[in-house]
């Protein structure tokens, strides 16, 4: 018995040594596994990456010869009002699109956890998730329609007796940028509660019955159990809303294409303006590896606070 | 579960709010869609009567039949590709554990967050250059490229949980890489190769800034790209563009029906993993 087993460890053996001298060749082999994605990352992704960098140094109207301007089109970046104006108008989107959904997102999914648990909870997620799934565009278009003067909101505030302050809610200076905002609210409320929702249900029950039993009502449950469980899943809905505020393009180009004048203008749609409109491409690149800069920025300090605490 | 009833109520009142003013934007535009073409209907309200066959011509003005086919081409284009050179990436990273795979994973990760706007107007003059300029191959390619951050990323994460037990037994039976990948791995990684499938079919099919800047021809775009052009040319013929809007939107609405459980399933752990 135990010489059968010695016999078989020594065949195992006999067997591994030549595979461990074909260590060299596996890595060959495993690096040939690697190849075609990193080939198809590099090409459309890294080399384009790079060239907005190189493009961001030059003057160049995409045609004729490009003249090196060194950091200028930097410098009109941070100096101009008008481009100034769109990581200012990124950033307040950042109220809309990331703030308000999270903080709407949690106090949804926990209410739905708590008095929805059957049908109404699962009809819920489902409808509140749909905003999701269609394109931006749509979504846009949708919205368009509904925030102008004959829209439904119109409609509903006439029924309520507001009709004096009816407008066309994504053509006025003072209220296109909220209202590009609340588009963004409508298409990312779904997504945070969802993706809150089932980092709920993997928080522990028995906390929340421990509560209950203590008689703890909603707030003090949101407060003590609910949030400080749900870090990391908070942390993923921020990055994706901040992402998606930050480089907002779809709904914008859409619903205002960046206006009135320069009122919702944000660094996407002055990027293509730019680029494909007014044939700067140095001025837009430089903005483009702002935003990109600004992103990471962003990201990556909200990152390091959601791992923190998970393990 | 004790809550009390007051609470009950108010928590069901706010879940009825938000379903109401999740769905009634899609009510809107579809009554708005039924009124005569040309005229600019009230927010919600039915017409006195229903132009049904508005979804007729907004069927033929935007070349529906033309845009589902390039939409299903670029989606049947990219997504198989993407699916086996990222499995495979993912399976070099996280299982192979080749020399230089933490700077590889590096090097992925960090287009995690990159923006598309970041790298559009590079990729205009790329395409300009290699002579694929509004031709679908300029959409599927550089949509290939951007989706391998997520998906290398994706597929190294189950990979990288996989026991080595697995790989050692089918190592000693004289097995090689490939068949190691191609016999035992991929069908044991079904699971989270559809959930990459279905999302990378979703963005594809939405990708719009791709497509209105890369190729000129709607019907060459994507279905979010073909949209941003019908807006474009029939924005004053407000019931049209509803009724094309609804149509284009028809596809994914019903998708999502069928495969409710899996599209927000995969949608969510998307987001968790990225």
């Amino acid at each position: 018995m135990t010489q059968a087993r010695a016999a078989a460890a020594g065949r195992r053996e006999a067997r591994r040594i030549p595979w461990l001298q074909g260590i060299r060749r596996q890595t060959v082999v495993g690096w040939l596994f690697v190849l075609p994605a990193l080939l198809f990352y590099a090409a459309f992704v890294l080399q384009p990456l790079a060239l907005t960098v190189q493009y961001s140094l030059y003057r160049w109207d995409g045609f004729g010869p490009a003249t090196w301007v060194g950091l200028a089109n930097y410098a009109s970046v941070l100096r101009e009002p008008k481009l100034l104006e769109t990581l200012f108008n990124a950033f307040r989107l950042v109220l809309f699109f990331s703030l308000i959904p999270v903080g709407l997102g949690l106090v949804t999914a926990s209410v739905i956890h708590r008095v929805a648990t059957g049908r109404l909870g699962a009809i819920s997620r489902t409808v509140l998730f749909l905003p999701q799934v269609i394109p931006l565009v749509a979504a846009g278009i949708i919205w368009g329609r509904l925030l102008s003067l004959s829209g439904l909101i119109n409609q509903g505030l006439a029924a309520i007796g507001l009709g004096d302050v009816a407008r066309a809610w994504l053509g006025d200076f003072d209220t296109a940028l909220p209202a590009v905002g609340i588009i963004g609210i409508w298409v990312l409320l779904g997504f945070c509660t969802v993706l809150l929702l089932t980092g709920m249900t993997k928080i522990d029950e028995a906390l929340f019955e421990s509560a209950r039993i203590d008689g703890a009502g909603w707030s003090q449950e949101f407060r003590a159990i609910t949030v400080p469980n749900l870090r990391h899943e908070i942390g993923v809905c921020i990055t994706v809303t901040v992402i998606a505020a930050l480089a907002a393009f779809d709904i914008v180009y859409v619903a205002t294409g960046g206006g009135p004048g320069n009122a919702t203008a944000v660094p996407g749609i002055q990027i293509y303006i730019l680029a494909f409109l007014e044939r700067q491409v140095g001025l837009a690149s430089a903005l483009a590896v702002v935003l990109v800069v600004l992103v990471l920025l962003v990201i990556l300090p909200i990152q390091r606070l959601s791992r923190e605490d998970v393990r | 579960m004790r809550v009390a009833r007051s609470e009950l109520l108010a928590g069901r009142a706010l879940l009825a709010v938000l379903i109401t003013i999740t769905i009634l934007p899609f009510l809107s535009i579809f009554t708005t869609a039924l009124y005569p073409s040309g005229s600019v209907p009230v927010g919600l309200s039915w017409p006195a009567q229903p132009q049904w066959g508005n979804f007729v011509d907004a069927f033929k003005v935007a070349n529906m039949s033309a845009l589902l086919a390039s939409s299903v081409f670029i989606v049947l284009a990219v997504v198989p590709i993407s699916l086996v050179i990222s499995t495979m990436a993912g399976f070099a990273i996280g299982l192979l554990r080749i020399p230089g795979a933490r700077l590889l994973l590096l090097l992925f990760v960090f287009g995690l967050t990159l923006p598309f706007e970041g790298i559009v107007t590079p990729l205009y003059f790329l395409a300009r250059q290699i002579g694929i300029l509004n031709t679908r191959v300029a959409i599927v390619l550089p949509l290939i490229g951007l989706f391998m951050p997520f998906a290398v990323f994706w597929m190294r994460a189950h990979f990288v949980n996989m026991p080595s037990e697995i790989s050692e037994a089918a190592r000693v039976d004289g097995a090689s890489a490939w068949d190691l990948f191609w016999r035992i791995h991929v069908p044991l990684a079904r699971a989270p190769i559809a959930s990459l499938g279905i999302l990378m079919s979703v963005w594809a099919w939405n990708q719009f800034l791709l497509a209105l800047v890369l190729v000129e021809d709607p019907t060459q775009r994507t279905m979010a790209g073909a949209l941003g052009a019908f807006q474009g040319h029939y924005a004053t013929d407000i019931p049209l563009l509803c009724a094309g809007t609804i149509l284009i939107l028809l596809p994914t609405l019903l998708i999502f029906v069928l495969f409710q459980r899996q599209v927000i399933a995969a949608l969510l752990q998307g987001s968790v993993k990225g």
